[in-house]
């Protein structure tokens, strides 16, 4: 058990609270800047995937997981930040510059969408956005002359200032940090009055506004911030995917970022990575899984959709945390090894929380 | 001019009549209670004042300018603060953003100062620290500081909604209940608060209750509705006696 | 103009299916203020188990259609009694998801259930083929059954929940739990109840659309229209509902036919999105707001 005897403000307000996470976060950032000396280019390349992807789960957490927001329509804002990405490239837009662009493209679309969709209460705006992300699609299928439609659309070469990144090692270079800066940016948001406000809107939102915020406001800003956010995550799966169709941002795509917010750990800015993490691996877990299954289950189209099913209501039934979750209650259970009560996280009995007035 | 003041306010939910032509007047400084059975619109005229129902007539006037029409969020830019009923916290934080939430109106930064988390940020921070602490200790919560609201006792949480309502500095506080739900030993607590919240810090108070002993310790003044009317107004034993008052409680 | 309406009735046909899907979407919501995504998935179930039963086992058809019903009550009861009822009182987000996943499971399942797979599947009914003519206007067999069988099942469900202390039993438990429970109703046996007949509707829903769209694992994809027509109508109203299908089906079938390529498919979300920032609570809902 760690205790932290405060005394300064300072303390509660800085980004590491113990010494201890310093020290853990610097070996982190060590070891993330020396991996391409130690890690092969297949590894490379899967640790790239993670923190781009990690990114577009963020911005969707900061939405669902700290407003409260319900969205399933937030691969429309990967994709326009992947299309924006590889279009303004294609008009000679230097990188990081096309990069901000296409963030702050998806922010603006999102704050259109957002401005209208808080007058809309948790199913509804869960539907609009659905419906979103359907109208985008087809959008981007029909927009031929912009978006080369369902024959796709080649991303160019990424270039940094004259500096061709052909290789893997460098992409994860540029992905790394890229991931740190918004990762970064949205702790900060975090841990100030905006992001106060977001969280008070998720927990209850006449007293947030009885307090002062302003609803419609912050509802906007969280969905902009969010959408930009993973706008930026979309710019960089542009680079990495190398090439674009419409498909890639459907439906599919918003369910896979709910279930990596869900699967990592809604609430918490750590779970945006494991579950990016996760949304990676099973795929090649469930490959590997196949050798070992009789050859008339491992040949089954359906077993991995049907494994993700299974695991996101395992995780909703079991652990509603997600892996974050987990890997507090595993810690928290070193620390005070051997008093662990199973009772410490024993949910409360919950009621039909009901939003309607009888 | 009054400090606040209702006038001819009523709102009607249907065919229902739940604040039905009340006027009142509050002084600065002053403990007004509003009291009477269930049902008499004692919470509505509350979430009138705050802006979360629409009142069907009538104005409401704060320090002489009409809020009657002003959005939910900028009630308490004004200087009006409430607690709730049935305890609106923020229960998946802890009990001291629940109390920085309360400084929400004085914020000072801009999103991107807060994005970069540039010095500016820091010093706004540590301001609203400070403020917070006082109230804090104010309310001896220093226990709580870190504890999530979702695990904390009835009693505190009501501790804690008073503690965020104090944080936006009011200079009107709007208490629904504030001892519903207590121990005898919390209530008492609470009656000693509400003398300091209005001898200390000047803030003048509006109060539903249903504690007759807390009513009459505390309140400067008493407005007791039935139905949506107000049956009698007054010092809080005459109140208490007024035949009206008698008979909306005990019937015929 | 007979283009026109023939139009609209292939389209009220096809907007039956939806308002049969949206019926389902509605019922659970009512009661347990859960929307449930799989939803389109249990109508595929239906399909395929009327289509075992009547085209692998040669079961006669309307038996083959008895025993789906019955199979997905049963499927609609027991995700009630297992799967939904431990997650009560979680945020709505979690409880989505969650159906999203069973969804998932249920259309992974399929494809690895023996006889069902990936492949397309066609379904013959005992009037396949036949054609109502009406002075000029052509109605198939198919879209009349679908029609026909849409106003016996509402007329039947009205009946039920009007008339029979069941029905009144479980509106009473959707209305208010506290109260229907303090009256002595059991109100998680209503609740599963609920769940078993919004199962069986979504059966009803793919057995009448399996002779139009072919039975397939995807085939509940189309169950995802079924959405704008709930909120179209408000969520919270079987009439609504109904309305809301026929609605999406109209436009559906109109937009495909007068407006370029693309609009069939998006129509129904356009008009969904102009309703809701219009009116943020659907055509006939009411505004809903939590009490303090």
């Amino acid at each position: 058990m760690r205790f932290l005897f405060r005394t300064d403000y300072n303390q509660d307000i800085d980004l590491f609270q113990f010494r201890l996470d310093r020290f853990w976060y610097g070996m982190l950032f060590a070891s993330l800047a020396t991996a391409p000396l130690w890690l092969d280019d297949y590894w490379i390349s899967q640790v790239t995937y993670v923190a781009g992807f990690s990114i577009s789960v963020l911005g969707l957490m900061l939405l669902a997981g700290f407003t409260g927001q319900v969205s399933l329509g937030h691969a429309a804002f990967v994709g326009i930040g992947a299309y924006a990405e590889a279009i303004l490239m294609q008009r000679g837009v230097p990188f990081p510059i096309s990069l901000i662009l296409a963030g702050v493209l998806s922010g603006l679309i999102g704050a259109v969408i957002g401005l209208p969709a808080l007058r809309l209460v948790g199913i509804y705006l869960a539907i609009a956005t659905f419906a979103f992300v359907i109208i985008v699609q087809e959008v981007l299928t029909r927009w031929e002359s912009l978006t080369g439609g369902n024959n796709g659309l080649r991303v160019p070469e990424l270039t940094l200032f004259g500096l061709a990144i052909d290789q893997d090692w460098k992409f994860y270079y540029v992905t790394i940090v890229v991931a740190v800066l918004c990762f970064l940016g949205v702790v900060n948001v975090l841990r100030s009055p905006t992001g106060r406000a977001f969280i008070a809107i998720r927990d209850s939102e006449i007293a947030a506004q009885s307090l002062g915020v302003h609803l419609a406001r912050y509802k906007t800003m969280a969905f902009a911030l969010s959408a930009a956010i993973t706008g930026i995550g979309g710019g960089l799966f542009a680079h990495k995917a190398g090439y674009l169709s419409p498909e890639s941002f459907g439906l599919i795509g918003s369910i896979n970022l709910l279930v990596a917010v869900l699967v990592g750990g809604i609430g918490s800015v750590h779970g945006a990575v494991f579950g990016a993490a996760f949304i990676a691996v099973l795929p090649q877990i469930i490959a590997l899984l196949k050798d070992l299954l009789p050859d008339a289950l491992a040949h089954q189209p359906g077993l991995e959709a049907g494994v993700f099913g299974l695991i996101l209501v395992l995780t909703i039934l079991f652990e509603p945390l997600g892996i974050y979750g987990r890997y507090r209650k595993l810690l928290f259970y070193v620390s005070i090894f051997p008093l662990y009560k199973r009772a410490t996280f024993k949910r409360q009995k919950s009621y039909t929380r009901t939003e309607r007035v009888h | 001019m009054s400090f606040f003041a209702v006038e001819n306010l009523s709102v009607r939910f249907g065919g229902i009549r739940a604040v039905d032509d009340v006027s009142f007047a509050v002084e600065q400084g002053e403990v007004f209670t509003i009291i009477g059975p269930n049902g008499a619109g004692k919470t509505t005229i509350f979430n009138l004042i705050s802006r979360i129902y629409e009142p069907t007539g009538g104005r409401i006037l704060f320090q002489g300018v009409d809020i009657t029409h002003l959005p939910a969020h900028a009630v308490t830019q004004r200087g009006i603060a409430r607690t709730f009923q049935n305890i609106e916290l923020f229960a998946n934080a802890t009990v001291l953003q629940n109390l920085l939430l309360g400084r929400h109106t004085h914020r000072s930064t801009t999103l991107f100062e807060e994005v970069l988390f540039l010095p500016s940020v820091r010093r706004a921070e540590r301001a609203h620290r400070r403020k917070v602490e006082e109230v804090i200790d104010f309310l001896d919560l220093q226990a709580h500081r870190d504890s999530l609201i979702a695990g904390l006792p009835y009693g505190v949480r009501k501790v804690v909604e008073l503690a965020r309502a104090l944080c936006t500095e009011p200079k009107l506080l709007l208490l629904d209940e504030p001892s519903s739900g207590l121990n005898v030993e919390e209530t008492e607590d609470m009656v000693f608060w509400i003398r300091d919240i209005k001898r200390l810090l000047g803030i003048t108070v509006i109060m539903v209750e249903h504690d007759m002993s807390l009513v009459s310790k505390v309140s400067d003044r008493v407005l007791a509705l039935n139905y949506g009317k107000p049956i009698a107004l007054g010092a809080p034993g005459e109140v208490q006696r007024h035949p009206e008052v008698v008979r909306a409680y005990l019937g015929e | 103009m007979v283009e026109f309406v023939q139009l609209t009735v292939n389209g009220i046909a096809i907007g039956c299916i939806y308002a049969l899907v949206a019926l389902g979407f509605v019922l659970i919501y009512k009661a347990t203020e859960t929307v449930n995504f799989a939803q389109g998935d249990l109508m595929m179930l239906g399909a395929f188990i009327a289509y075992s039963c009547i085209a692998l086992w040669g079961l006669p058809y309307l038996v083959g259609i008895l025993i789906a019903v019955a199979v997905l009550a049963a499927v609609g009861t027991g995700l009630d009694r297992i799967v939904l009822r431990p997650v009560v009182g979680q945020p709505t987000f979690a409880i989505v998801m969650l159906t999203i996943g069973i969804g998932t499971m249920f259309r992974a399942g399929a494809s690895m259930t023996p006889g069902w797979g990936t492949e397309t599947y066609s379904f013959a009914t005992p009037y396949s083929g036949s054609t109502l003519r009406f002075g000029t206007v052509v109605i198939a067999a198919e879209h009349m059954t679908i029609i026909l069988a849409t106003i016996g099942l509402c007329a039947g469900l009205f009946a039920f929940f009007r008339f029979t202390k069941l029905g009144v039993a479980m509106q009473a438990s959707s209305q208010n739990q506290l109260a229907a429970y303090y009256m002595g109703i059991p109100v998680k046996t209503m609740f599963s109840l609920i769940w078993g007949i919004s199962a069986g509707v979504a059966a009803v829903a793919g057995i009448l659309m399996a002779p139009i769209s072919l039975v397939d694992i995807n085939m509940g994809f189309i169950g995802l229209k079924a959405f704008p027509a709930a909120v179209l109508g408000g969520f919270g109203s079987i009439p609504g509902a109904i309305v809301g299908g026929l609605i999406i089906g109209v436009i559906e079938a109109l937009a495909g036919f007068y407006l370029p390529a693309g609009f069939k498919d998006t129509a129904a979300y356009i008009v969904l999105l102009v309703v809701l920032f219009v009116r943020p609570h659907g055509l006939f809902g009411q505004m809903a707001r939590k009490k303090v």
